[in-house]
């Protein structure tokens, strides 16, 4: 098994750090992981993203040109990549942020509405992991135990008590996905 | 098995100039490798281990407070970006010719001038032909990934020391702000003054009849030329000793993919494509740039229909692959430049126009 997925999004809702908890929950569970950050002139407000790999195999190059699954987050994540997508792979996106929506037929189009999901749990912060547990519902890379292990690792141990509500969050998003 | 984290390239290069027992590390912050200083001023190496870090005011100051340091026989390391590995040629050939033993890392970024700050390869000629004046060389090792900038570190050590002389780390930003899974070795104390190199580094007089001497100045030709041709003998040695190399799918192999670092792990990859399409590829990738691995390429020369190198630069190391094979085989270069990275299914594409259509 290889999952080869971008998240991109704007700057500040969490996009690296998305990645970064999936890398990790891979890494807990005993899989080869890879995360590569945009990183340049980002800034809050702006464009980023990162693409993760997890696999069983060693990961040859961490360096991609087409995804199982685009996690787009935006309207100009969803206008870049969505031809990247290989065919039968996945689209999830967020459809308070996307106007023009994704018009591929070969592929399976899954859109959220993460935004209203994390206001409405009262933290827009946890609006990453409500994306994750759609990503995860559909794409099933890792167990949700190894993702709350992830979460452990990903996040400072002063914010630890704020692991159940992303979890309640993570199970919120996994509900999007039928 | 030692401990195993998720890791950033630069973060894993700084945990590692912990662990390896530096006494100091000198640097000034630069993107890609700003974690380099970040993370060591987080984890106080102060207090895990004694060792020393310090922000110098420029990477000229930086690379001679490493040539100070070093000279009293301490493990001392520094990091820099492209420009600021620039401003250090200077100490670098100082360093050099005064065997002078210590870690430079460049995580390289696209140049020329200020450039961007992406990934790039293009500073292959400066660490492996010079870089600084003078006839020198660096043993420069290529790490493609975040395991081999901590392993690289270690090696590093070893090597310098072992051949008194500068060596260097030649990264790029990819390999800087990738995550990966990494295996720390334990940590290895610091040298004890009593083990300092009591032959050459400046520790103070003690019982010795005459204090220890650095110095790169030789004003008399005839000196200076001996000194000239002790190192360049010093570097026939490591020539014959040093060279490493991992190779893949040669037996048989009617073409080779070459490259280095980031640029040899996306080489592999277009390599699993093509032989999916059923052509016979097999994989070169130097992990020392400085001795290259002459041999291995000359040997596959006489048995392939030819060499596709594909750099993150417009075609610095072909030319040593092109010296190695000696007219042998057909040679021929792809290349991306000023911080963007090549795809695998692109040098598959560019290997099929060029050799196969």
């Amino acid at each position: 098994m290889t999952e080869e997925v971008i998240f991109a999004g704007f700057g500040g809702q969490g996009v690296l750090s998305m990645g970064q908890i999936l890398a990790y929950a891979g890494m807990m569970e005993g899989k080869e992981v890879c995360w590569m950050p945009s990183y340049g002139p980002e800034m809050r407000g702006g464009t980023a993203n990162c693409n993760v790999i997890v696999s069983d195999e060693p990961i040859v190059s961490p360096i991609i040109s087409t995804y199982d699954t685009v996690v787009a987050l935006n309207q100009p994540s969803l206008d870049k990549f969505e031809s990247r997508i290989k065919p039968g792979g996945t689209l999830i996106y967020e459809t308070s942020t996307v106007t023009n929506p994704p018009t591929r037929t070969d592929i399976k189009v899954i859109p959220i509405s993460a935004n209203e999901t994390a206001l409405e749990l009262g933290n827009q912060k946890v609006f990453n992991m409500v994306v994750l547990g759609a990503f995860l519902a559909e794409r099933k890379t890792i167990s949700d135990e190894g993702l709350e292990k992830g979460l452990k690792q990903a996040l400072p141990e002063r914010h630890h008590k704020l692991i159940p509500l992303n979890m309640t969050a993570f199970a919120k998003g996994k509900e999007f996905v039928k | 098995m030692g401990e195993i984290r998720l890791m950033k390239g630069n973060e894993a290069l700084a945990e590692a100039m912990i662990r390896v027992g530096c006494d100091a590390y000198f640097g000034y912050p630069i993107t890609p490798q700003s974690e380099v200083l970040e993370y060591l001023s987080e984890q106080d190496p102060m207090s895990r281990t004694g060792m020393v870090i310090l922000q110098a005011e420029s990477e000229v100051a930086a690379i001679n407070m490493v040539h100070g340091a070093a000279g009293c026989g301490k493990r001392v390391i520094t990091t820099s970006s492209s420009p600021g590995i620039s401003l250090m040629q200077e100490g670098i050939s100082y360093m050099a010719a005064a065997e002078i033993p210590c870690v430079i890392a460049n995580v390289i970024r696209g140049g020329p001038g200020l450039g961007t700050i992406q990934p790039s390869q293009s500073d292959y000629f400066q660490a492996v032909k010079g870089g600084g004046h003078g006839d020198y060389k660096l043993i420069v090792l290529a790490p493609s990934t975040v395991q081999e900038m901590v392993n690289h570190v270690k090696q590093g050590f070893e090597l310098a020391e072992k051949y008194r002389t500068p060596v260097m780390l030649l990264a790029d930003g990819a390999i800087g702000q990738m995550m990966e899974k990494v295996e720390l070795f334990p940590q290895i104390p610091r040298k004890k003054d009593s083990e300092l190199p009591q032959e050459w580094a400046t520790t103070g007089r003690g019982d010795r009849k005459l204090r220890n001497f650095i110095t790169s100045l030789n004003i008399q030709p005839e000196k200076m030329e001996e000194i000239n041709l002790h190192l360049q003998e010093k570097y026939r040695t490591i020539e014959a000793n040093e060279v490493q190399y991992e190779a893949n799918n040669l037996e048989g192999a009617e073409y080779i993919f070459t490259g280095f670092g980031m640029g040899a792990r996306i080489c592999n990859k277009a390599a699993e494509l093509g032989r999916a399409k059923g052509y016979k590829i097999g994989v070169i990738r130097p992990i020392t740039l400085y001795p290259f691995p002459v041999a291995i390429y000359n040997d596959v020369a006489s048995k392939v229909k030819g060499i596709f190198d594909v750099e993150m630069n417009a075609g610095q190391m072909v030319e040593d692959v092109k010296l190695a094979v000696s007219g042998k085989t057909r040679v021929e270069f792809y290349g991306r430049m000023g911080g963007m990275i090549p795809s695998p299914e692109e040098i598959l594409e560019n290997f099929e126009k060029i050799f196969i259509k």
